[in-house]
């Protein structure tokens, strides 16, 4: 069982090297846990009083699932309180709600949606026009992070569960590729808004990865993609890491068939063989973690780390990965 | 309750069986599968070609994919009783330009390659490379070159958009908005609100305000050049979607035990089925088992701690290999239940499993082994 005690801690470098961001962007693998390692975060980031937004754009109702409330709409609600009175809020953004909205704050335009229905035009912007919808969606995310209210930002944190590694520089630059097909013009100012706020040091963007070959192949290379676009990378953060609960040194049959015997556990040949065979891939599986691992920190990101869960991930386990994340020095002073 | 078990060795073999497209969630293992089936199928004397979309580097040097050159390889010293494989990876942007070149003209077509639009939709722009999936498994079918394809998918929700694709190309060809993009430059003109109609007055202001006019003229000029294109993305779109509905094609929703996995699995399979191109069946990657299930978690952890305290000789090695067996023995009982959750939602979707294994498949005897656990469910049916 994972405790929480034995989350290798990371004391000495990462509060330091944590990023002083405002806007968290997770990504990772498909498989990595991404969403639930954005929900602790988002958790991790409203611990203290504050108040956090956890945003989902891919329509999955992931956030919905994991905190176990009615499926989100276009709104924002709380959805969890954090330790010591915060609040996280969530929001599943919709890119024709958030067209429609587009279009009635900058424009006052909302009457226009029907005819614009009509015409094709929503679906068109939202469907069929690749990129758009990604405009749309970052450009709602940069709202929200943005809002302000009485002189102060409505949300201290937003953590945006992103499209996978595999998308997520183009999802992040779709609003750089727009800006360089217009040259003046209303979309041409707010996409250099959205994207000198995606470059800027109040956004960090997290690489979610488990410890397995392909994963952190994957975060290596995101990285790198993320740093040469003019990105910034934020976090690794490794998911599922699983605890050695062998010593270390070879398995010997003999010393385990002695200590069953002693357990008045049955020593039939078949079952010796099953949990033989067994603690050999657990080792395995370490060996390669260990191996993995090793690469990430070579690659010179702060490094946070968070166990496996066996029992699945519920309300109670996102408490226990946002507990971690806090003890490993987030959210940042 | 007993699920069916997916027969792949009776799929492969069935000479009617002509694509299978494999779907499900990223990060699931849908490439190396795909590839799997496909080796399979070739050492079973199918001349058989896998798509796939983005496979990890090792795996595609492993099919011989090292060039990304978008036309289809034979995977040297693979095959029997006069099968093969041969692979290829999906350059998106590649497949894009050919479709171009091959229904416009070449002047037309430099027009098009030239257009900002162009280059940032065929790069950079998701939802492109659904489309272009699509368009190259219509493609490779056309050539009849070979007698079974296998389709990898792009890996997200958006992975069977496609199956919208006809529609939604019709929608907007017989829509106002693509007549409002081919005439900005009379926009405002009396002759064309006549043309497109009453509320287009509003719409189009709107669309100027919004887009401004020096883009909206360059969104009119992309359009325009790609006019007389349109109908011809509809056209193939329509043909791809009629392929994927007949009795040749099989669907293959991959997923891992787990609970986001199985949701995505749960989405597909139901829309595969409002289609009416039901999953042929659901293949669990990654599945965990236990030879010693009778040795209870609740026992073994018990007696670790009884060792623990005797402190005796073994007793540290055999209280961690207990513990590393109750861990075992839970993960095996929650995919079970997964498992079953599933199941009886979609009592009419055959199940395959892929046992987990420690480390990542990057050779053919690694996709050999895949390929054997796959088929090995049909021999097996009442494991479970």
């Amino acid at each position: 069982m994972p405790r929480l005690g034995s989350v290798p801690s990371r004391r000495s470098a990462a509060p330091a090297a944590w990023p002083p961001a405002r806007l968290h962007v997770v990504t990772g693998k498909g498989g990595t846990g991404k969403t639930t390692v954005a929900a602790a975060l988002a958790l991790a980031l409203a611990t203290g009083g504050r108040r956090s937004l956890l945003v989902e754009v891919e329509g999955r109702q992931g956030i919905a699932q994991l905190f176990d409330t009615p499926p989100l709409p276009y709104a924002e609600r709380r959805v969890a309180i954090a330790p010591d009175g915060g609040e996280v809020h969530a929001l599943a953004i919709d890119p024709e709600e958030a067209l429609l909205e587009y279009l009635e704050m900058f424009y006052n335009l909302r009457r226009a949606g029907s005819a614009l229905r009509r015409l094709g035009a929503i679906d068109f912007a939202t469907t069929i026009a690749p990129g758009m919808r990604d405009v749309l969606l970052t450009g709602k995310v940069k709202e929200a992070t943005t809002r302000t209210e009485h002189d102060r930002h409505v949300y201290d944190a937003v953590v945006l569960d992103a499209p996978p590694t595999g998308r997520i520089t183009p999802f992040l630059n779709v609003t750089a590729e727009v800006a360089g097909l217009t040259k003046v013009g209303p979309i041409k100012s707010q996409s250099d808004k959205v994207i000198a706020l995606l470059r800027s040091a109040q956004t960090a963007i997290h690489v979610v990865t488990v410890l397995e070959e392909m994963p952190v192949q994957e975060t290596i290379d995101t990285a790198t993609e993320l740093t040469t676009a003019g990105l910034p990378m934020g976090a690794v953060i490794v998911n599922m890491i699983r605890e050695s609960m062998l010593p270390a040194g070879t398995i010997d049959r003999e010393e385990i068939a002695t200590g069953l015997r002693q357990a008045h556990l049955v020593e039939e040949p078949t079952v010796l063989d099953a949990l033989l065979a067994e603690a050999a891939e657990h080792q395995e599986r370490i060996r390669l973690q260990r191996r993995e691992r090793k690469q990430l920190s070579a690659l010179g990101h702060p490094l946070l780390e968070l166990p496996f869960i066996a029992h699945g991930v519920d309300l109670g386990a996102l408490h226990e990965l946002s507990g971690a994340l806090t003890q490993q020095g987030v959210p940042a002073p | 309750m007993t699920t069916p078990s997916l027969d792949i060795d009776g799929l492969l073999s069935d000479p009617d069986t002509r694509i299978i497209v494999c779907c499900g969630s990223g990060g699931v293992g849908k490439t190396t599968t795909a590839a799997a089936i496909a080796l399979r199928a070739a050492e079973r004397g199918r001349q058989t070609v896998v798509l796939t979309i983005d496979p990890a580097r090792r795996l595609a040097q492993a099919l011989g994919l090292s060039s990304l050159d978008n036309t289809p390889r034979r995977v040297e010293r693979v095959g029997k009783d006069g099968g093969e494989l041969h692979a290829m990876m999906l350059d998106m942007k590649r497949t894009f330009d050919e479709v171009v070149l091959r229904h416009a003209t070449a002047e037309k077509a430099e027009q098009i390659f030239a257009n900002p639009f162009y280059q940032a939709m065929s790069t950079s722009f998701a939802g492109t490379q659904e489309y272009m999936a699509m368009e190259k498994l219509g493609e490779l079918r056309a050539t009849d070159r070979w007698d079974l394809i296998v389709v990898d998918t792009p890996p997200s929700r958006s992975a069977l958009d496609f199956l919208d694709a006809p529609q939604r190309l019709s929608r907007f060809l017989d829509g106002r908005m693509i007549r409002m993009l081919l005439t900005p430059a009379k926009a405002g003109g009396r002759a064309y609100v006549k043309f497109v109609g009453a509320g287009f007055a509003v719409v189009n202001r709107v669309v100027t305000k919004v887009l401004g006019t020096a883009l909206l003229h360059d969104l009119s000029a992309f359009v325009a050049a790609l006019d007389t294109m349109f109908g011809g993305f509809r056209e193939r779109a329509q043909a791809t979607y009629d392929l994927l509905k007949t009795p040749g094609t099989a669907f293959l929703v991959v997923s891992a035990p787990e609970p986001d996995a199985l949701r995505e699995a749960s989405y597909f399979v139901g829309r595969l089925d409002s289609d009416e191109m039901p999953a042929a069946g659901l293949v669990l990657n990654r599945v965990h088992s236990t030879a010693a299930a009778g040795l209870t978690a609740e026992r073994s952890l018990a007696a670790a701690e009884t060792l623990e305290e005797s402190g005796s000789t073994g007793s540290t090695l055999t209280a961690g290999v207990l513990r590393v067996h109750a861990e075992r023995i839970r993960l095996t009982l929650r995919e079970q239940r997964l498992r079953a959750r599933f199941t009886s939602a979609h009592p009419q979707v055959s199940v395959a499993e892929i046992p987990a294994q420690p480390g990542d498949v990057h050779d053919l005897p690694g996709l050999r082994r895949v390929g054997n656990d796959l088929a090995a469910n049909a021999a097996d049916p009442g494991r479970r």
